[in-house]
Formats: structure tokens, C-alpha cells, sequence
């Protein structure tokens, strides 16, 4: 048995690719889900339909996918460019420091100043976190993997240091920030609802990077760089400098996640700010196929999963971590099953070749 | 202030010995040109699977055992998507960590449901003598047996050499006869067993139970000393020990009375960003292994 190229790719190979992915993924947990006593078919129908049946249940989905969709575009930006950025929590983390300092600090502004300063701050909270390993990438030739994911538990010790110490919480003592002067929360998109504008600024970001990297010369150059650096350079695209300004962009727009978090949700720095968005943000770039659509779609998705799994969590008694699972066995199951697009196998017969 | 230098060196080498273990296991797979980013959960893995055999058993032993079998599946699975399936080694290896953590974290709270359990025998400390001295026979096992074997085999073994083969140049490594893709699985498999050991050492022979965070950035950390070291064993170890003795130091620090303005987050922080420096200075001409995050189809 060996792989064979194939010499062209037919029309429903990709689509029947993914639904066979997706039923790998639904076979391999039923068994965790057997094992916790419950019926793998209501548990499924709990995890991806329910949360859809009802308007509440949707607007949880969009709520849980709108820092997913930050950290997915985030990181598409910079995995195109062939920049493998995986910082996005640290930076995702910065993003929400940079956005408490200012609205901790500046509390007074009214909304239409202190929203914006709080995008604004979380950028560069996220941009200046992820400088280092993109300097260090393009002066010194280090491995931007090890240095951006060795940044990420120095993020988090950054956030619960300054919990412990100077931005302990000033009337509780508890170890939160205060709490963010009301300009800075971000209202409700639809009346009555958790959804918030992060989600309307996630939207932009996303359709603004999309038309970027769909239809321009620069997104053509940041193609080129990221799949064939050699023939780039050639071109006269100075591929460096490309991906130095994708890592910094990147890390800007994980910064605006962790802005979004904070002025939507939480109105407060916590150290469970992100509940590693920034690794599952790498799973949802490479599932949307580093694509605008896509991130868009694969977050809903592992939103509507997460939402999905508190759920049965509760009703069951499963633990949530079968979403986590869940997500990941997805990943690596769509991934395997779009390697076959490229390759057939072919079955030898003993004897003749 | 007065630091006691026996106990620090005493921390230093319990902290090391995961390190070299899983280290030495990343620094395998990367011989042979597969960066594996499975190792954080490859060594969480390890770490619950040891515990788990070894409470229901009782015997550490068992525990280490079932370790290092889940270590080599984890390697055969991530050989299974990098060389047989030939995807992204970066991708896969995340995914795999990601999968295998909460896969672990799942296992646990299905079966312990918020409790904290111990086990009713971990392995016991050597010798009793000084700090220094009182080390788990693992440690001494990864400093004196297995640094040695794995620093003679890749450099003075035929396997060693056929390893090398494959890790800087495929191509040529295939026209003499090497197989790339059994090569690169026996590599993920030995060295998903190392990481496992390293994993298993902190609840079979440290804490002696296993609680959700036990890893903690480990794995990470051993990518970055493989790197840091390019590639070669004594140096790993070294490095290794450099990060271990930071790490100890600033566990003193923090019971030390002078140092209550500092914050222990701060310290905490210090290796990482040790790490980050140390490669910095002399990660600078780093010349990667040839086929190094590629995979391997005969053209």
C-alpha cells in the first residue's frame, strides 16, 4: 500500500473529506461519552442542536464565538505569511492588561471616547507582546513556535502579578482588577442579550482581513511568503518584513479579543480572562482553512460545541471537557481526511507492482 | 539572607530530571527532522496514565509502565499524522497536545469527580543522606544512564548515524537505503516513551498524586533547551540544569525574607524568560536539521 499523487482533485472530494472527518470525530467520542453513562445520540443532539433552538441558546453561541473569532483571524493572519504564531493567548492576555490599564485608569471618559481607547489599548497590549518573538524571528533567525509559546505562561504570570499586587481588587481585596468605569461596556447588540459589540467588531475585523488578504496585492505577497518563501523573495517580496508586520498584526488583533472580553463580558481583568483562546484560536485558523469564511464558520461552531458542552454538562453529567476533546479530534480528524485530496492510496497486489 | 546551597542543588536536580527525560525525547524526534509539539501533552499523558495505573494497582512500577506505553501510542499517533499522512508538524502536534490534555482532564474528573487523590505508594527517594544526594533513582537513571546511552547512540551507533540521515537530508538518507518513514516512527515512539517518563516522574515519584496543572509549560520549555542546545545531548542537559537551578533559586527567593518585595510571579517568570535570552545569544546561528518540519513523499 502506498500514496499516489493524484493528478487532479474531483469537485466532491473536499466536502465528502470533511463529512467523513466530522463522522470519525462523532464515532471516536461516543465512546467518552458511553464511558460517562450517558446515550451518545441525546448527548450529540444536546451538544450541536440545542444550543441552536432557541434565541437564547444563539445568542450564547455568539457570545462564546466572539473572542474565538479574534484569536482564529489572528492567527490566520500570521500562519498565511508562514509566520507560525502560536502567542495568540499571551497576546489575547496582554490585549485585555493594556485595556484594564486604561480603563482603570482614565474611568471618567464617556462611551464614545472610552471604547475606542479600549480597542485601542488592547491592540497595543497584544502588538508589544508579540514584538519580541517577531524581532527575534526576523534579526536573529530564532524559531518564532518556541518563543511565542514560551511567552504564553509569562503572559498569564504577567495578569495574575498584577492581580496579587497593584491591581488587587481596591474594595474586595479579592484577586481581580477593579472594576472598568461604565464608559468602557460595551452595550448589548441585541437588546436584552449577552451578545455584545465585540461581536460586531470581530465581524469587521474578520471581513477587513478577509478583503485584505482575498483581494489585494499585498494578501497575494503574504501568500506567496507563507507557501513558497524562496520563490517570493525571488519575486522581489521582502519576506521578512512581511512577516514581521503579519506577527505584529496578529498579535494586535488577539489584543482586540482580550479588549473585547473584558469591556464585553467580564468588566474586569481575571486571571480565567481567556479560557485558552489563543490555542483553540489555532485550531479554529486551521480548520476556516486560514480563510475569512471559514474562521467565521469553524468559530460558530466550536461556539455552539462550547455552549453545547456546558449543557450537557449540567443535564448529564459529562464532564465539559468532552468539548475541548471534541474540538481537538475535529482538528486532526479534518486534517487527516483534506490529506487525501492530494494523495489516493494504492492498494499493491502481491507480486506485481 | 543565606541561601542553602546543598538543598538548592538537591531542588535543582529533582526539578532537572523531567526536563532531561522529556528533553532527550524531543531531541530524538528532532534528530529526525520531526519538531513534536505533542510533547506537553505526550508528557501530561504520561504523568495521568502513570498515576492512573499505579493507583489502581498500587504499584508504581505498573504506573511506570502503563506510562511509557501511552508515551509510545502517542508517538506512533503523531507518526501516524506527520509521516504517514505528512501534515503540518506544527498543526499536529498542537492538536494532539490539545487532545491528549483534555482527553487526561476528562479521564480525571470522570473518575475522581473533584476529589484530590494520593497514591498509596509513590517510589521512595534513594538514598538518605544529604539534599543532594537524596534524588529518586529516576533522576539518577536520566543523568547517568540514559544521557550517556543517548549521547552514544546518536553519535557513535549505526542507528544514531541512520537518524542522522534522515534528519538532514531525507532524500539522499532514502537513495542509501534508510527508511524515512520507519525511522521517524521508531524516533516519535522512543521519544513519546522518554516524554511519558518525564510526565510519569512528577506523580509517580514527586507529588504522588495528580492534579490538573501537573505539566504546566514543561513540554514547552523542553522544545526550547532542544533548540537552545541544537540538537546535542550534553548540552540539553546542561541547559536543562541552567533552567532547573533558576527555577530552585527562585523557590528560595521566595521563602527568603529580603526578597518579599520581589513578586513571585517575577520569579516564576525568570526561566521562561531565561529561556527566551539564552536562545537569544546563542540560538543566533542556529543551522537547522535539513529536513527538519518537512515530510518526506518518493518523489
Amino acid at each position: 500500500m502506498k500514496f499516489v499523487l493524484r493528478g487532479h482533485e474531483p469537485r466532491w472530494l473536499a466536502p465528502a473529506a470533511v463529512l467523513v472527518a466530522v463522522l470519525v470525530t462523532v464515532a471516536l467520542t461516543a465512546v467518552p461519552i458511553r464511558l460517562a453513562g450517558a446515550a451518545p445520540f441525546s448527548a450529540f443532539e444536546r451538544y450541536l442542536v440545542t444550543p441552536l433552538t432557541s434565541v437564547h441558546g444563539v445568542q450564547e453561541v455568539l457570545l462564546t464565538a466572539t473572542p474565538l473569532l479574534f484569536t482564529g483571524i489572528a492567527v490566520a493572519i500570521a500562519f498565511r505569511a508562514g509566520y507560525w504564531n502560536i502567542g495568540a493567548e499571551g497576546q489575547f492576555l496582554l490585549g485585555a492588561v493594556g485595556t484594564t490599564w486604561v480603563g482603570t485608569t482614565f474611568t471618567d471618559l464617556p462611551a464614545y471616547a472610552a471604547l475606542p481607547l479600549g480597542f485601542l489599548a488592547g491592540a497595543a497590549g497584544g502588538l508589544l507582546w508579540a514584538v519580541v518573538p517577531a524581532w527575534l524571528k526576523r534579526h536573529a533567525g530564532i524559531d518564532e513556535v518556541v518563543t511565542t509559546l514560551l511567552l504564553n505562561p509569562v503572559a498569564l504570570l504577567v495578569v495574575q502579578g498584577l492581580l496579587n499586587g497593584p491591581w488587587r481588587n481596591s474594595s474586595s481585596g479579592f484577586t481581580d482588577s477593579d472594576r472598568l468605569g461604565t464608559g468602557y461596556d460595551l452595550p448589548a447588540l441585541v437588546p436584552d442579550s449577552r451578545v455584545h459589540w465585540g461581536f460586531a467588531v470581530a465581524v469587521v475585523v474578520i471581513v477587513v482581513a478577509g478583503v485584505v488578504l482575498a483581494r489585494t496585492a499585498v494578501g497575494v505577497r503574504i501568500k506567496a511568503a507563507g507557501q513558497a518563501p524562496g520563490a517570493a523573495g525571488f519575486s522581489g517580496v521582502d519576506v521578512g518584513r512581511l512577516q514581521w508586520r503579519c506577527a505584529l498584526v496578529s498579535g494586535a488583533v488577539a489584543g482586540l479579543g482580550g479588549a473585547s472580553q473584558v469591556m464585553g463580558v467580564q468588566h474586569q481583568l481575571t486571571s480565567g480572562i481567556s479560557d485558552g483562546y489563543g490555542y483553540t484560536g489555532v485550531i479554529v485558523a486551521t480548520l476556516g482553512g486560514l480563510g475569512a469564511l471559514g474562521v467565521v464558520l469553524v468559530a460558530l461552531l466550536l461556539g455552539d460545541i462550547s455552549v453545547g458542552a456546558q449543557n450537557v454538562s449540567l443535564v448529564l453529567q459529562v464532564p465539559a471537557q468532552l468539548g475541548a476533546m471534541f474540538s481537538a479530534l475535529l482538528l486532526l480528524a479534518v486534517l487527516s481526511a483534506m490529506s487525501w485530496r492530494r494523495y489516493r492510496l494504492q492498494w499493491r497486489r502481491g507480486g506485481s507492482r | 539572607m543565606s541561601i542553602n546551597l546543598l538543598a538548592l542543588i538537591g531542588a535543582m536536580l529533582t526539578i532537572a530530571t523531567p526536563l532531561v527525560w522529556a528533553g532527550i525525547g524531543e531531541l530524538v524526534t528532532e534528530r529526525s527532522g520531526v519538531l513534536n509539539l505533542s510533547i506537553e501533552g505526550t508528557m501530561y499523558l504520561g504523568a495521568f496514565v502513570g498515576f492512573l495505573a499505579a493507583a489502581r494497582t498500587g504499584s508504581p512500577w505498573l504506573g511506570l509502565v502503563a506510562a511509557i506505553v501511552s508515551g509510545v501510542l502517542a508517538g506512533a499517533l503523531m507518526g501516524f499524522f506527520v509521516v504517514t499522512l505528512g501534515l503540518n508538524q506544527h498543526v499536529s502536534g498542537l492538536g494532539l497536545t490539545l487532545l491528549l490534555i483534555a482527553g487526561c482532564e476528562f479521564t480525571f474528573r470522570l473518575l475522581y469527580a473533584g476529589d484530590r487523590p494520593t497514591l498509596d505508594e509513590k517510589f521512595h527517594v534513594l538514598f538518605r543522606g544529604t539534599e543532594v544526594v537524596d534524588q529518586h533513582w529516576l533522576t539518577y537513571v536520566g543523568f547517568l544512564v540514559l544521557a550517556p546511552a543517548a549521547w552514544w547512540v546518536l553519535r557513535s551507533t549505526g542507528l544514531g548515524m541512520r537518524l542522522h540521515a534522515v534528519g538532514e537530508s531525507f532524500e539522499a538518507a532514502d537513495v542509501a537505503g534508510i527508511s524515512v518513514t520507519a525511522t521517524r516512527y521508531a524516533a516519535l515512539m522512543v521519544g513519546g516513551a522518554l516524554m511519558a517518563i518525564g510526565g510519569a516522574f512528577l506523580t509517580l515519584a514527586v507529588l504522588g498524586s495528580f492534579t490538573l496543572d501537573i505539566v504546566s509549560g514543561r513540554g514547552w520549555v523542553c522544545i526550547a533547551l532542544v533548540i537552545f542546545a541544537r540538537w546535542r545531548v550534553w548540552p540539553a542537559v546542561l541547559g536543562a540544569l541552567i533552567f532547573a537551578g533558576m527555577d530552585a533559586l527562585q523557590l528560595q527567593l521566595a521563602i527568603t525574607s529580603a526578597f518579599d518585595a520581589v513578586p513571585g510571579e517575577l520569579m516564576l517568570a525568570l526561566p521562561y524568560l531565561a529561556v527566551i535570552v539564552a536562545l537569544a545569544i546563542g540560538g543566533r546561528t542556529v543551522r537547522y536539521p535539513g529536513s527538519y518540519l518537512k515530510a518526506y513523499r518518493r518523489a
